[in-house]
């Protein structure tokens, strides 16, 4: 197996405004974020040799393509969609770096899009199990919510107390969502919020759940030797993990709950390819999934940003924010940026790789001289995580 | 000897004040409480854990048949015995039969059940009544009526309590009825429906089958008969010269209601829960005739394994908090509908996945021996392929490993839905399903459950039967 350590290269990017999109439909919504991506990169729809998409929630079965299709008018290249759960835009993002890598195509289009706000309920549903029985009510919020209930039983964590330290996370991601203009929320939230808000599946309140959005992202991906005839300051690949564990968690015999096999094996096979040792010195932005805020508590830990058990403590110190170690979904998150599933995972690497290029739109969240980010998408029940990381220099 | 062998019994945990119900129509109470099956429960489910209190994880393999009476079935053309006798794991080479339409269903049953085994067409049989009729709101039956179920084991070895005379009277009049597209029970002027109905022939039936066994009253150690009505039991008790407080069995019309079909299963099930070798027992049923049983106990009942039976599941109980609760769990008030289920339900696919379904089966690997719950063809932990041995799941217990409280996915009138692994006390298999019969106050990690057939959704045309847990009962 290879490294993709600097063999290929973002050179455009766009990202929609996410939120509640009553105006956009799906194909709406592919067209803003593709053409800003054309637009960053300096090309048109005729430079496209072939799309990756990822779309999870279409309203038709057997979408295929046919969004990137209709929408932007590609014909007569490979338009290829899939479905990954929350990790769906990685994947598309994953699959034309290798594209690229292969060596078959120079130019690719990766893009993932969602539209949420078109079934008449604020939720992503009930009933979303692999089998139609015994499964039948699980919903996102309930499901994620046990790894929560049995963290805190694990550590031995008052669960009020626990709620505490998770709460702090929400309000993390809503003050650095709050600095940026395409984010779904731009509320300022204290922990008294989060603690005093609805429950929605306890131990998680409302402020534990991240936004239902609507949203589109994409990117422009190329070969690492042809992308500064693109742009002077394209950003690298430096390696990506993916990891699918079989046997949903709710199921598997001895499963821990409060650590995901998924999650540590994506991030080290990512960690492998990129050469890095220590990711919480090495790496300066992170973007992982906060689809709840428990879920950014277990990748502290899972991705080795905090020593087991022990990520409260980072959270106390605040570690993780704009001004910390490590800023953590500096762009507010799924949390606050919102989670339209298929596009989020190249909304994250959209934030990794404006940051990278010191391109933040305001001045008080760009991150100091950052060379390495890393974007994450953990999904299913959950069972699929990709990670991602880029630089902003070979090497 | 044919008779009895084993027994159980269930009463759903939710118990409604009459009080309450009397308040909620500014009426007069009937006093004390009855019982209200939850609202993913249904004469099927309820016969289910009657069957489970009575097998007490004895062995299936001999069982020959499985006959059901209620006149609640939840399907009209669907037989409910196949579903029960998959559930409760009997193998496929067994008879099965519905009993239905009224109140007698279940003496029918247990008098067809007894002749089968009689005549040797089944070795042993399990017979299982179920019964959660409606009644008008407002109407004092509303009161009177409960929800439960029994079961009964019937063989001719170790017999419990041998059969020793049975007697039956066919009789026509439209006293309690309800047509093809009725929802509650319709009733005569009770008068005439208690005088020349059930008084009438249930003192015929009983006082035929004493004189025809030439037993004074004296000769019957406990008498076990389902009235309507307190009055009306008291009174037939006097005539027949029994005495209400050594000889009458409790017909349990002040805690848990009139349960229909499944009455005169759940007194006898109180009866023999007290009895001891060499009583007889005289069981009454009615309902368009009537009909009488007499058992002897023997020395086997005495090595009978404990159960709940009914005065264990009497003492575990839930209040009901509201009478409009009562409504929409029973659906005569609708409730709102949540967000619409993406997966749809399918025939196909329930009928294939029987096994984990209705059986609850896991698999256990033969080549090392991890338990996975849904059946594995490939071992979750050393990927052999097919080679594994199905183990039953359903009446073993197990602990919470983690649970949520989740407040999206429940019914409006039940908003708080336990999603709960469950850590099986088999083999550590876990097991993801929804918690019933619960107080979200007291879910904790940790804590001891045991699995309950439930209702699930109903999808597709059909009803969706899966199994959930519940704190212990």
């Amino acid at each position: 197996m290879e490294s993709m350590k600097d063999r290929v290269a973002i050179v455009g990017m766009g990202c929609t405004q996410f939120g509640e999109r009553w105006d956009a439909g799906l194909n709406d919504l592919a067209i803003e974020s593709a053409y800003e991506a054309y637009q960053d990169a300096g090309i048109g729809p005729d430079d496209i040799q072939a799309c990756y998409m990822g779309t999870v929630t279409a309203p038709m079965i057997g979408v295929g393509g046919t969004v990137v299709a209709d929408g932007l008018k590609l014909r007569g290249i490979p338009i290829i969609r899939n479905e990954n759960w929350c990790a769906t835009g990685h994947i598309a993002l994953i699959e034309a770096f290798m594209a690229v890598a292969s060596g078959m195509y120079d130019v690719v289009l990766a893009l993932g899009v969602e539209k949420l706000k078109d079934t008449g309920f604020p939720g992503l549903g009930t009933g979303r199990g692999m089998h139609p029985v015994y499964e039948a009510r699980r919903t996102s919020p309930g499901s994620f919510s046990l790894i929560a209930t049995r963290y805190f039983h694990q550590y031995e964590i008052d669960p009020e107390k626990g709620r505490e330290m998770i709460g702090k996370i929400a309000v993390k991601n809503h003050y650095n969502g709050s600095l940026c203009p395409k984010a779904h929320f731009h509320n300022r939230i204290t922990l008294e919020d989060v603690m005093k808000a609805p429950i929605i599946a306890w131990p998680l309140g409302l402020y534990d759940c991240c936004g239902n959005s609507d949203g589109s992202a994409a990117a422009i991906i190329t070969r690492a030797d042809m992308a500064k005839n693109f742009r002077p300051d394209p950003i690298y690949v430096k390696g990506f993990g993916v990891a699918m564990d079989s046997m949903i968690p709710h199921f598997r015999p001895g499963f821990s709950w409060t650590s995901f096999d998924a999650l540590v094996n994506s991030s080290h096979k990512a960690y492998e390819q990129a050469g890095i040792k220590n990711p919480r010195e090495e790496l300066d932005i992170a973007e992982v999934h906060d689809c709840f805020t428990i879920t950014e508590l277990v990748i502290y830990e899972d991705f080795g940003f905090s020593p087991r058990g022990r990520a409260g403590e980072d959270i106390e110190s605040g570690f993780f924010t704009l001004q910390g170690g490590l800023p953590v979904n500096a762009d507010g998150g799924l949390k606050c940026f919102g989670h339209p599933v298929g596009a989020s995972g190249i909304r994250m690497t959209y934030e990794v790789y404006k940051q990278l290029q010191g391109k933040a739109e305001k001045p008080e969240r760009q991150i100091k001289n950052p060379r390495r980010g890393l974007s994450h998408t953990f999904g299913g029940p959950p069972q699929i995580s990709a990670v991602a990381i880029f630089g902003n220099e070979k090497g | 000897m044919v008779g009895i062998t084993a027994y159980g019994a269930y009463i759903p945990a939710f118990r409604l004040s009459r009080d309450l119900m009397a308040k909620a129509w500014g009426r007069a109470s009937i006093g004390g409480e009855r019982s209200i099956a939850n609202n993913d429960e249904d004469s099927a489910t309820m016969a289910v854990e009657a069957v489970f209190d009575c097998l007490q994880g004895d062995s299936r393999s001999d069982l020959g048949g499985l006959f059901f009476a209620s006149t609640t079935a939840p399907y009209r053309e669907k037989e409910i015995s196949s579903l029960i006798a998959t559930t409760v794991d009997l193998p496929a080479e067994i008879l099965t039969a519905d009993f239905a339409n009224g109140l007698r269903a279940g003496a029918a049953a247990l008098r067809s059940g007894l002749d089968a085994v009689a005549s040797g067409s089944a070795k042993n049989l399990l017979v299982a009544a179920a019964d959660c009729r409606l009644a008008y709101p407002q109407s004092e039956s509303e009161q009177a009526f409960g929800d439960g179920a029994a079961a009964l084991a019937i063989g001719s070895s170790k017999v419990i309590a041998t059969l020793e005379g049975h007697y039956s009277i066919s009789n026509e009049m439209m006293d309690v009825w309800r047509k093809e597209d009725d929802t509650f029970v319709q009733s005569w002027e009770n008068r005439w429906a208690l005088g020349e109905g059930y008084s009438a022939l249930m003192q015929r039936a009983l006082s035929g089958l004493m004189k025809k066994k030439g037993l004074d009253p004296k000769g019957v150690t406990r008498a076990a008969f389902p009235a309507p009505d307190v009055r009306t039991h008291r009174r037939l008790a006097q005539v027949l010269g029994f005495d209400p407080k050594s000889q009458v069995v409790d017909p349990l019309l002040g805690q848990v209601g009139d349960c229909g079909a499944a009455h005169p299963f759940m007194l006898l099930v109180s009866a023999l829960e007290s009895a001891k070798a060499g009583d007889t027992i005289l069981l009454g049923a009615y309902g368009n005739g009537a009909e009488a049983f007499l058992f002897q106990v023997t020395e086997e009942i005495s090595k009978l394994k404990s159960r709940r039976g009914i005065q264990g599941w009497l003492q575990s109980k839930l209040s009901l908090p509201t009478y409009e609760k009562y409504l929409s769990y029973r659906g005569i008030l609708k409730t709102q509908p949540g967000e619409p289920f993406r997966l749809l339900p399918s025939a196909t696919a329930y009928w294939r996945d029987v096994g984990t379904i209705l059986r609850f089966h896991g698999s256990k690997c033969r080549s090392c021996g991890t338990l996975a719950f849904p059946i594995q063809r490939v071992c979750y932990t050393c990927r052999t392929k097919d080679s594994f041995d199905e183990v039953r799941l359903s009446d073993k217990k197990g602990k919470v490993f983690t649970f949520s409280l989740d407040n999206l996915a429940g019914r409006s009138d039940d908003p708080v839905i336990v999603q709960s692994v469950v850590e099986s006390e088999v083999d550590q298999a876990r097991v993801y399903c929804l918690m019933t019969d619960f107080q979200p106050k007291e879910v904790r990690v940790g804590m001891p459950v045991e699995f309950t057939f439930r209702r699930i959704y109903e999808g597709a045309g059909f009803q969706n039967y899966f199994w959930k847990c519940r704190p212990v009962r």
